[in-house]
């Protein structure tokens, strides 16, 4: 993006922490600002409807969001090093499935879930090995991909479908129970959503994730071992698709072969909203997270407010656009303000 | 996605498009979709009839249509995601109008319209705001279908009058032309002078392969992206017409996904997803290659989901196997530099592979 390359080159170091300090609080400013709207969605839809927000509506909310926000975490993750994958719904789909036929068959829970997971770990490898071995776009790789997994799931899966009275009771409890109004699929997101967010902004290899999709070419040349990061992005969304299908199945215990298709656009635009950019190297994952909390949101809030659920599709696609647009009039604006600040430094400097 | 990436020449500059250095990609898929339709021609039963054939071509017509504007979108280094919204859009707004009582005759150019407007709101976030255009597609993509969901809800028309229903299923007496292929070729003939004997085709090829060297040597870089956004939405919108028309129905999700198929027929079609690099001839050799096993594939009674999977391995090996071919030619030009005499400067190893 225009804010990872300064225009002026020949700062002082000081500046530049001044600088960066400055960038620093516009990139918090657009995750409050999604975490602000989200606020004030609730609170209006709150005051037009009282029964939103009881104690059974908050678990709703974090329910639905659950899903989401770990795919759109380990989205995050790939998007932030410069690349995309468009495979996650149908990944989801067939871990769901591997999970529940497992588990019908008699299995136990904790068994179907690491299934779950090293299913989907197995596809992002397959993804990233396409990605960073094959050095093909990622959009193509993973488009082709999106195919053949959910190809292999139908042929897999035929007609066939899982219901949840076939499926252990613990793992059913488990999708539904909670801690107070807090169910324990949100409290197992939020967990993972926490580890990858330390994980990318204080271990090494995280930044190097940041770093490679600012610039894949500085990355390669400073050492940063490319190919083995782009990997572990993809094995890590993969993994965290597949624990999506797992969960999904304990949520709903419907599966059938066409579960989670559809779903990479929902996750990319959750991702895009949260402020993570398709240009790479920049956003969170805990802005990815509150993309994903916003755009399910909205799926409940339009039914209070009386307002047809027809309307979702239409305004998850305008507040995409009106994300991505405002990120970056923000940007250029930022530039604008970064370049007449040097300038006058600048001829402070000479005078 | 347009990244500045810098295309050295290197030895092997020639081969690039070049499986091993030997056939070019698009030829390759032209041939193969020859000795395809012989194949299936002479082996498969039920293929070879006039009828059969009519199907292939007008069930395939829509990805066509669309694949025109999108091999040059691509070869200029953009991708428009919305297209299979745009369809389901101007299907769904034919319908309403329709179900108010509007002629079809004031209906096709309104919806015609609509296409164009789709397509300059897609061209001007992308030109003006300097937007990817993968994520601003992303979100028309919703926006468009969501706006087609409004407009129609979950009614599906079908009592669109019975010459147009004809002209949009039909073919020409019991030949295996469908009416629709008509139109088709010419729009193919003019696309095919535009894209390969224009200066505006030239244009779109020198902007796909360096935006900032197009510019500095004149090219009006915003100005055609635009045109070619707008091209876009307007060439969707009519297959939206003649979708609603082929199949007798209109319905908000008509299309849903054909995006894809289109973009997977056109990189299998040897266009080049980074840009500068592509064929009409090849994009639409791509497109046909699909269709025709599809509906080979079908009258053999391969399952549905088996022929998702053969459309995805397709579209992978499509896109690694040029590449694989150019790293062989590398390598085989490697090492013809290390067999020359010293001092001759070995190309630089991986060179022109940057970074995915």
């Amino acid at each position: 993006m225009t804010l990872t390359a300064p225009p002026v080159a020949e700062d002082a170091p000081a500046e530049g922490a001044a600088r960066r300090r400055f960038i620093d609080k516009v990139f918090k400013a657009r995750e409050l600002a999604v975490a602000a709207v989200l606020v004030l969605m609730l609170l209006a839809t709150q005051l037009s409807n009282t029964e939103f927000l009881s104690r059974q509506g908050i678990t709703d909310l974090l329910l639905n969001a659950t899903i989401l926000v770990l795919v759109a975490t380990g989205q995050a993750v790939v998007v932030i090093t410069r690349n995309v994958d468009l495979s996650v719904g149908s990944v989801l789909g067939i871990s769901a499935f591997a999970a529940g036929n497992y588990l019908q068959g008699g299995g136990s829970s904790l068994v179907a879930v690491v299934l779950a997971v090293g299913l989907g770990a197995l596809f992002g490898a397959l993804n990233g090995a396409l990605v960073s071995l094959g050095k093909v776009p990622a959009l193509v790789v993973t488009l082709g991909t999106l195919y053949i997994v959910r190809g292999i799931d139908s042929i897999w899966v035929g007609s066939r479908q899982i219901t949840a009275d076939s499926l252990p009771d613990g793992f059913v409890d488990f999708g539904h129970n909670g801690i107070w109004v807090v169910p324990y699929l949100a409290l197992l997101a939020g967990a993972v959503l926490f580890c990858v967010g330390y994980y990318l902004r204080s271990y090494r290899s995280g930044r190097e994730m940041y770093a490679l999709g600012s610039s894949p070419e500085a990355a390669q040349l400073a050492g940063i071992p490319v190919r083995g990061r782009i990997m572990t992005a993809y094995v890590l969304c993969g993994a965290l698709a597949g624990l999506a299908g797992a969960l999904y199945l304990a949520r709903f215990g419907n599966v059938d072969s066409a579960t989670g298709s559809g779903y990479e656009l929902t996750v990319v635009s959750a991702v895009v909203v949260g402020g993570v950019a398709f240009t790479g190297g920049s956003g969170t994952v805990y802005g990815a997270a509150l993309g994903a909390l916003l755009l399910t949101s909205i799926n409940s809030v339009l039914p209070a407010i009386g307002v047809s659920s027809v309307w979702v599709t239409a305004i998850n696609g305008i507040l995409l656009l009106l994300a991505i647009a405002v990120d970056r009039i923000l940007a250029l604006r930022v530039a604008a303000v970064l370049r007449k600040q040097a300038a006058r430094m600048r001829s402070a400097r000479h005078a | 996605m347009p990244e500045a990436t810098v295309k050295t020449p290197g030895p092997a500059a020639g081969m690039r498009d070049r499986i091993g250095g030997a056939v070019r990609w698009d030829t390759a898929v032209g041939a193969l979709l020859v000795v395809l339709l012989l194949c299936s021609f002479s082996f498969v039963e039920n293929f070879g009839n006039a009828l059969n054939v009519s199907f292939l071509i007008g069930n395939t017509l829509p990805i066509a249509l669309i694949a025109l504007p999108m091999t040059m979108l691509v070869v200029s280094g953009e991708v428009d995601l919305s297209v299979g919204s745009t369809v389901g859009l101007s299907g769904a707004v034919m319908g309403a109008l329709w179900n108010q009582g509007m002629a079809i005759e004031t209906i096709i150019p309104i919806c015609l319209l609509l296409g164009v407007v789709c397509g300059l709101v897609n061209g001007l976030l992308v030109t003006r705001l300097g937007l990817p255009s993968l994520a601003v597609t992303i979100g028309t993509m919703a926006a468009y279908r969501g706006i087609a969901q409004i407009v129609l809800g979950s009614d599906s028309v079908t009592d669109f009058p019975f010459q147009y229903l004809d002209f949009g299923a039909g073919r020409i007496g019991d030949t295996f032309i469908p009416y629709a292929a008509l139109p088709f070729v010419v729009l193919l003939a003019i696309a095919v002078v535009v894209l390969h004997a224009t200066r505006f085709g030239r244009s779109l090829f020198a902007i796909g392969a360096s935006e900032e060297a197009a510019r500095f040597s004149g090219v009006r870089v915003k100005r055609l992206k635009l045109a070619m956004f707008v091209t876009t939405g307007l060439l969707s919108a009519l297959t939206g017409v003649f979708w609603a028309l082929h199949y007798a129905s209109a319905r908000y999700d008509n299309a849903m996904g054909l995006e894809l198929s289109v973009i997977a027929a056109v990189l299998l079609g040897g266009v080049d997803f980074d840009g500068g690099k592509g064929t009409l001839g090849g994009a639409i050799a791509g497109v046909f290659l699909l269709g025709t096993l599809q509906n080979v594939m079908s009258l053999l009674n391969v399952s549905a989901q088996s022929q998702i999977v053969v459309t995805g391995v397709l579209l992978v090996v499509s896109v690694l196997a040029p590449r694989i071919g150019r790293e062989i030619a590398h390598a085989r030009a490697r090492r013809r530099t290390a067999a020359a005499p010293p001092g001759t400067p070995a190309p630089p190893p991986g060179a022109r592979t940057p970074v995915a």
